[in-house]
């Protein structure tokens, strides 16, 4: 089967996330009210074949893990589609 | 018998010819080595040079890590053999977990292009041994992500086992930031435990020819291939 597997990426809580802030005070700019913290990340999504949903997503962890995230400053989700 | 080094050059690397230049000037044998080369071909030293090895998508270093090359730099580097990585290097080396830690997007949010102070904290590595203990120097660095971060248990076990190599010091007279990025504990570049993996953010290979108005960075090469240098100990 295919599924269709997004992958999100975050900076992890505590970090100083430079972009975050930069949109923030973008946000604020142009007149948004009520933006508190802005985290910026990165969303993958990718097509993987796969024999069920499980594997899928033990795959997609594991490429999180070793290359998607990096463990030292990231956390990731991984949802399978489908 | 001269130090053979190798100049590994990914797509996107941009500092390798002078990277290897600094090397011959310092008397090694220097070749470049391709990214997809499976072993070093006898190298004693291996270079990572800076640049953005493919275009830093993902994380800068983050792809590279992978590239072929690196079982052959990773199986160097645990044999005890030489590895230097700068600026996109180390970044290449934190990511391969070769040294701990990562570097992240300036705390400024821009690329920062000027040169800076740096401590040598240590000399007992590849390419510091001919320094003074605690001499500062001043050389190039331009980067975008430069900030060094790695958790409270980890930068407290660099600090204490010496493996901090490089750290910025306050520039005298100048308003700007002498931390250009916002790395913890002003920390340019760091080692492993024996000395033989190093990394930094800053780019001896800039200043490493009279032409350039300095040869200070030309210490770090020489230090390399253990020649000595033509000057005085900085």
């Amino acid at each position: 089967m295919t599924f269709r597997v997004h992958v999100r990426v975050v900076p992890r809580p505590g970090l100083l996330d430079p972009q975050g802030q930069a949109v923030a005070h973008a946000l604020a700019a142009l007149g948004f009210p009520g933006v508190g913290e802005v985290r910026v990340g990165r969303a993958i999504e990718l097509e993987l074949e796969a024999e069920d949903r499980a594997t899928a997503e033990a795959a997609a962890t594991a490429m999180c893990e070793r290359l998607l995230a990096n463990p030292v400053t990231e956390d990731f989700t991984v949802a399978v589609e489908g | 018998m001269t130090i053979r080094v190798a100049v590994i050059r990914f797509p996107g690397s941009n500092c390798e010819s002078e990277t290897l230049e600094a090397a011959r000037r310092a008397g090694a044998t220097a070749e470049l080595l391709d990214y997809r080369a499976t072993s070093l071909g006898g190298a004693d030293v291996v270079i990572l040079p800076g640049g953005f090895s493919y275009g830093d998508y993902l994380r800068s270093g983050a792809i590279a890590r992978f590239a072929p090359v690196m079982q052959a730099v990773r199986a160097h580097a645990e044999a005890g053999g030489g590895v230097l990585g700068i600026c996109n290097g180390f970044q290449v080396l934190c990511e391969a977990h070769l040294l701990p830690g990562a570097l992240l997007h300036n705390a400024g949010q821009r690329f920062v292009a000027r040169p800076v102070d740096v401590r040598i904290e240590r000399t007992s590595t590849i390419c510091t041994g001919l320094f003074r203990p605690g001499a500062v120097v001043r050389i190039p660095q331009a980067h975008g992500e430069g900030r060094f971060v790695a958790d409270e248990a980890t930068l407290d076990a660099l600090e204490r086992d010496n493996q901090v190599v490089l750290r910025y010091v306050p520039v005298p007279g100048s308003d700007l930031p002498h931390n250009p990025n916002g790395s913890a504990r002003d920390i340019a570049g760091i080692c492993n435990p024996a000395g033989n993996v190093v990394g930094f953010m800053p780019h001896p290979e800039r200043l490493a020819e009279a032409t350039l108005g300095d040869t200070i960075g030309q210490t770090f090469f020489a230090s390399l291939v253990g020649a000595p240098t033509s000057g005085a100990p900085a």
